[in-house]
């Protein structure tokens, strides 16, 4: 309930959980508000869907998870702690059925002796496949969270780069100091925090310096330019070289999100970095201790002092340090009925205005829903007190979690009973207050201003002076009490279901690794990443292995401190943000005539160009086909890299590169070239043109054209530094565009403003020309095996010139031709394409091995290795039907005649294939053992996926025209 | 005989006004990459002064005239923007056309580095990237050439065959600067 005239705001907030409708207040978390109306149970747990309340008042939450919202945009595993109430928001209870209050899988909390740690290792051994088909699913079923919707988010998130000499990560004292100095001295700061309010455990504190200090430095550093507040901000994760992760929840909070993301992944580069992210209060195990009602000391003293709620009308205090009396002292003093205060310490002097058991345990709380009472253990017996809350402090863990991203292990400090960070486990980055073992008030401000200090100084900055607030001394005098001993389960991992007997049991298993022990029990895992439970199960471990506790040491924080979600970290990776997308200047004319795309890389090339009356893709490729065969066609080329290289060595970086010689190629002259890696496969083809006595420009395919380019600056770069020569894509500048068939110089000399004819332009020609105007490059050059051009304008003329190209070839009874009528024309020539240089194809196996130069080029020596000259290789063929099957596919496998279609057989395979309208027929590229030794033998093809068998006959892969003869008219 | 009729990379893309942002296609003369001959560097920083009165550029750093520009465009390369290249550079350095291959985006307005934190993973703060300061990166995706033009200008230079995506991109992340000004 909420104590009249404190907690947050005024403004009253209308909010449902489970369909019920709850009234909160404007600065409420969903929990505070949930308290505050006197809601206890909020859940059901992972395992034995055992009823839960509020535990936590902060991000370390494991039993208040919620789902927020409905449908697509439903939010699973919400921490209702972390979750700022707002006008209409809608939560619900999760791992339930039918209801939270009623809960049918509850039956699992009865079953519990036989749903141990391992129990599903040990239980579901057969019948063998049973995993798969019944006993996951069941599992999956009856034990979890909160559930994706599985459909896609309707909401954006984004994602965001953020620089900063100091990043301070967390907003408590240590981190509100840190900031103060660096901010005051002049440096650039971000100062982060999870919370929506920044203050930390200030906020929590019931006299100054508290809240109003708090207010006043954030007051200051808003007004300083060169600090960056981010509140709602998680550091999730410390990674190289000062880079940290960071998720920003920015409109998780509002009714109405006007346009804002959801969240946003900060990826933070800080030169210098200040952990002050205080620190997790730990509970004590006992029995029935996850029973709502039974809370963190910290998330009482929080609720009172914060937003004004206590919990419960009866309160206790158990604990087993100083912090325990302070806060019962508090409630006392706010007003509330403080039953008493169970110290496990014997030698404590009761002070205040309440009872205390000193040397006195609880052993075991009552209720189911919630707490109705609990039993103490004394030095002289047991006592039952009614309670309906009881706070719980066991202590204090630092959140060094950061500092071990890095592979950093921490270390053990007695006096504290808690693990500390190592210094320098990150570099750059130094721990300050609560997260560094400093548990006073005093300590967490002055190492806050020393960190900031020793920031500066490393980054060549003098620190201006910053006063700190006299703060009282308190005392923390910690007994270690990790667990109650006793029947019954005592909750260790609130989320993960995992209690002491887990733990012993582990151990008795030989699960005695604290990774072992971890992974065998679930202790840790998930959303919580052991939060809560680390120190006391590793506590319980050691205690059960006879270890100490620095000897039986930690598992390993990871990253993300907290759940990040998949939707932030791929933001903007959505859809078509996957990849950009690239279009060639001809794709409006293109789709304009009602050509469908398809994807080469990231560019989009047409398919095929439909008539009206046509209704099938083959119609359309095989009236292309004959339009470039028998008229002229116009294909947009330009997606293929085009390489300027320039210099006196230009000629001798090619000849490194390509494995034929290029410094003969006269000027004026294409040639085509053959490229192989270092280890000596076929790396690309491609026609390189020689324009002047020193320049040159490289064709590469489409797919290679960057892997190229980056191959050339290596080459040049690391391997011949002293070649003088120059290269830079001009794959963008140029819109290209072959024009091939038989009336191809027919349409060009149309557009050019000086005609060519054989003389001045003969195959593998190439020169300036003037284009309408524009000057132009020509290529004569061809892919289709026709008389055939490429023209290059520059790529602004790009889309004029191929409606230009389109509207005078439909005139000569040709036209426009997609990739379906490319990739049928080069079938029917045996030219190859990736499909057949694959990767793992020599310059032999495609009748290319004599293009291999008496000289030196990359690739040379290693293609000379025995395994890629075995004349037993796959060699590229032609492939025909001659059976009563008429199809072919890429892809299918050769075998003889007479063999069985099985692995052991094969002979080769199929990597492409087409209906050749040329020919009549369909035709196939293959490679086949021996294959050139071949021709005219029969070969059985089968395609097992498809179902093909067909016979074949192999050939030349040239399938037409074999002379050239067209090439040249 | 009829004429080809150009078109520009970003028609129809731009311009985009969002709150005080604004992203708008440059128009500039002629695009060049220069790359010094072996052991010409000097000689052509000279050529280049006396030509265009710009000095060659240090690595991530551009020099400017009225008009002219000159900005490190990677590796051993520099991008002239604006005048045709004089010919005597060709002594010096290989010089090639670039005119048609980049699309030239002009980003402005406050909030505009806020925009490219979306999206750059280059620290744009003025402390850091001065007016004429340049980098070679990443825009989402996209390669690009980013250049501080003015306290709240960038130019961003990106392939021609991207300039959707790129126009969609800082789309998006204009809008998120908007929003977030305005809550």
């Amino acid at each position: 309930m909420r104590i009249a005239g404190r907690g947050p705001g005024v403004r009253p907030v209308s909010f449902s959980f489970d369909g019920r409708r709850y009234e909160g207040r404007e600065g409420d978390t969903l929990a505070s508000a949930l308290l505050a109306n006197d809601v206890a149970l909020v859940g059901r747990s992972f395992k034995y869907h055992r009823p839960r309340g509020v535990m936590t008042a902060g991000p370390e939450e494991p039993n208040a998870l919620v789902t927020i919202g409905r449908g697509a945009a439903a939010t699973p595993n919400t921490r209702a702690t972390v979750q700022e109430v707002f006008d209409g928001l809608e939560a619900f209870s999760q791992n339930r059925w039918p209801s939270l209050d009623w809960d049918l899988l509850a039956l699992n909390d009865l079953a519990a002796p036989f749903l141990g740690a391992g129990f599903y290792y040990k239980t579901f051994m057969g019948p063998r496949g049973w995993w798969e088909r019944v006993y996951e699913p069941l599992i999956r079923r009856a034990a979890g969270l909160g559930a994706l919707s599985g459909r896609p988010a309707p909401e954006r998130s984004e994602k965001a780069f953020a620089f900063c000499d100091l990043l301070v990560i967390g907003a408590g004292p240590a981190g509100l100091t840190a900031a103060l100095v660096a901010g005051r001295s002049g440096a650039d700061v971000i100062l982060a925090d999870e919370d929506f309010r920044m203050g930390g455990r200030l906020l929590a504190k019931g006299a100054e310096p508290g809240p109003e200090w708090a207010a006043g430095i954030l007051a200051e550093l808003e007004s300083l330019p060169n600090v960056r507040l981010m509140p709602r901000t998680t550091v999730t994760g410390a990674y190289d070289q000062g880079t940290f992760g960071a998720l920003e929840r920015v409109s998780l909070h509002l009714a109405d999100p006007n346009g804002l993301p959801r969240e946003c992944f900060w990826r933070i580069v800080a030169k210098r970095a200040v952990l002050a992210a205080g620190a997790l209060e730990r509970p004590v195990a006992f029995r029935n201790n996850d029973r709502p009602g039974v809370m963190m000391a910290s998330a009482v003293r929080a609720y009172l002092h914060r937003w004004g709620v206590v919990p419960g009308k009866r309160v206790a205090v158990f604990g087993n340090n100083d912090g325990a009396h302070v806060l019962a002292s508090e409630l006392v003093a706010a007003g509330v009925n403080v039953v008493g205060l169970i110290d496990s310490r014997h030698d404590v002097v009761p002070s205040g205005d309440f009872r205390v058991w000193t040397g006195t345990q609880v052993c075991n709380a009552h209720g189911r829903k919630r707490l109705e009472a609990i039993t103490l253990r004394t030095p002289v017996g047991t006592e039952r007190l009614a309670v309906d809350c009881l706070a719980v402090s066991g202590g204090w863990n630092p959140s060094l979690h950061l500092t071990c991203h890095l592979g950093g292990r921490p270390e053990w400090q007695r006096d504290i009973a808690a693990f500390v960070p190592t210094p320098g486990a990150v570099p750059g980055l130094r721990a300050a207050g609560a997260c560094n073992g400093a548990f006073t008030l005093g300590a967490c401000l002055s190492e806050g201003r020393a960190a900031a200090e020793e920031a500066l100084g490393a980054l060549g900055m003098t620190p201006k002076a910053v006063d700190l607030p006299e703060a009282p001394e308190a005392q923390y005098n910690i007994t270690p009490l990790w667990s109650v001993p006793g029947k019954g389960r005592a909750w260790l991992d609130f989320q993960n279901d995992v209690t002491v007997k887990d733990v012993a049991q582990a151990a008795q298993e030989n699960f005695r690794s604290v990774e072992h022990m971890k992974r065998y029990t679930t202790q840790g895992m998930a959303p919580d990443q052991g939060k809560n439970s680390n120190v006391n199960a590793l506590a319980v471990l050691a205690d059960a292995t006879g270890q100490t506790i620095p000897g039986t040491g930690t598992t390993t924080f990871r990253p993300p401190y907290s759940p990040v979600s998949i939707a932030a970290m791929g933001a903007g990776a959505e859809g078509k943000g996957f990849a950009p997308e690239r279009f060639t200047t001809s794709h409006r004319a293109a789709v304009g005539m009602g050509a469908p795309m398809i994807e080469a890389g990231l560019w989009y090339r047409p398919s095929y160009f439909p008539l009206r009356s046509e209704t099938h893709w083959r119609q359309s490729c095989d009236r292309e086909v004959q339009m470039v065969r028998e008229a002229v066609g116009i294909c947009d080329v330009s997606t293929l890299g085009k390489i300027d290289i320039q210099g006196p060595d230009a000629a001798a970086l090619l000849d490194l590169v390509y494995a034929n010689r290029f410094s003969t190629l006269k000027e004026g002259r294409v040639r085509y070239g053959l490229m192989l890696r270092e280890d000596g496969f076929v790396m690309d083809d491609g026609t390189t043109a020689r324009l002047g006595p020193e320049h040159f420009v490289m064709t590469t395919t489409t797919a290679a054209a960057g892997p190229v380019m980056r191959h050339l600056e290596f080459v040049h770069q690391v391997l011949r530094p002293e070649l003088d020569v120059s290269m830079i894509s001009v794959t963008e500048q140029w819109a290209q565009f072959a024009v091939a068939g038989p009336k191809s110089r027919e349409l060009l000399n149309g557009l050019l403003d000086a005609p060519v004819d054989n003389d001045s332009f003969p195959f593998m020609a190439c020169g300036d020309v003037s284009v309408m105007g524009v000057a132009a490059r020509l290529f004569r050059i061809s892919f289709s095996g026709e008389h055939a051009y490429e023209i290059a304008v520059p790529a602004r003329f790009g889309e004029a010139l191929f409606r230009e190209l389109v509207a005078r070839a439909e005139g000569l009874g040709g036209g426009a031709y997609g990739m379906e009528a490319l990739n049928v024309l080069r079938i029917e020539k045996g030219h190859i394409t990736h499909a057949e240089i694959h990767g793992r194809t020599t310059a032999g196996d495609i009748g290319m091995g004599r293009m291999i130069a008496a000289k030196d080029c990359i690739g040379r020596v290693a293609a000379s290795r025995p395994g890629l000259t075995d004349p037993d290789r796959e060699q590229m063929v032609g492939l025909r039907p001659v059976g009563d099957v008429k199809q072919l596919t890429a892809g299918a496998h050769l075998f003889d005649a007479g063999a069985a279609p099985l692995r052991e057989n094969a002979q080769g395979y199929v990597t492409s294939a087409c209906f050749s309208p040329t020919l009549g027929e369909t035709r196939a590229l293959a490679f086949l053992k021996r294959g050139r030794a071949r021709h005219g033998e029969h070969i059985r093809m089968v395609d097992h996926l498809r179902g093909i068998d067909a016979l074949c006959e192999v050939t030349d892969p040239v399938a037409f025209d074999p002379e050239g003869g067209r090439l040249r008219g | 005989m009829a004429e080809l009729i150009a078109s520009r990379p970003a028609a129809g893309l731009v311009p985009v006004r969002i709150a005080d942002l604004s992203l708008t296609e440059e128009s500039f003369g002629a695009l060049t990459s220069l790359s010094p001959r072996r052991g010409a560097e000097g000689a052509l920083g000279a050529a280049l002064q006396q030509a265009h009165g710009l000095g060659w550029p240090a690595p991530n750093r551009s020099t400017q005239t009225d008009g002219a520009r000159l900005i490190w465009f990677g590796h051993a390369h520099a991008l002239l923007i604006g005048p045709e290249p004089a010919q005597g550079l060709r002594e010096h350095a290989a010089l090639t056309d670039q005119s048609d291959a980049w699309v030239a985006l002009r980003l402005a307005g406050d909030g505009a580095e806020d925009v490219l934190a979306r999206l750059v993973p280059v620290d744009t703060r003025a402390s850091q990237f001065e007016t004429g300061h340049t980098a070679r990166s990443l825009l989402g995706h996209a390669h690009v050439s980013l250049t501080r033009t003015g306290d709240d200008a960038f130019l961003i230079l990106g392939f021609r065959s991207m300039a959707k995506t790129l126009v969609h991109e800082l789309e998006l992340a204009m809008n998120s600067v908007a929003a977030r000004k305005g809550g």
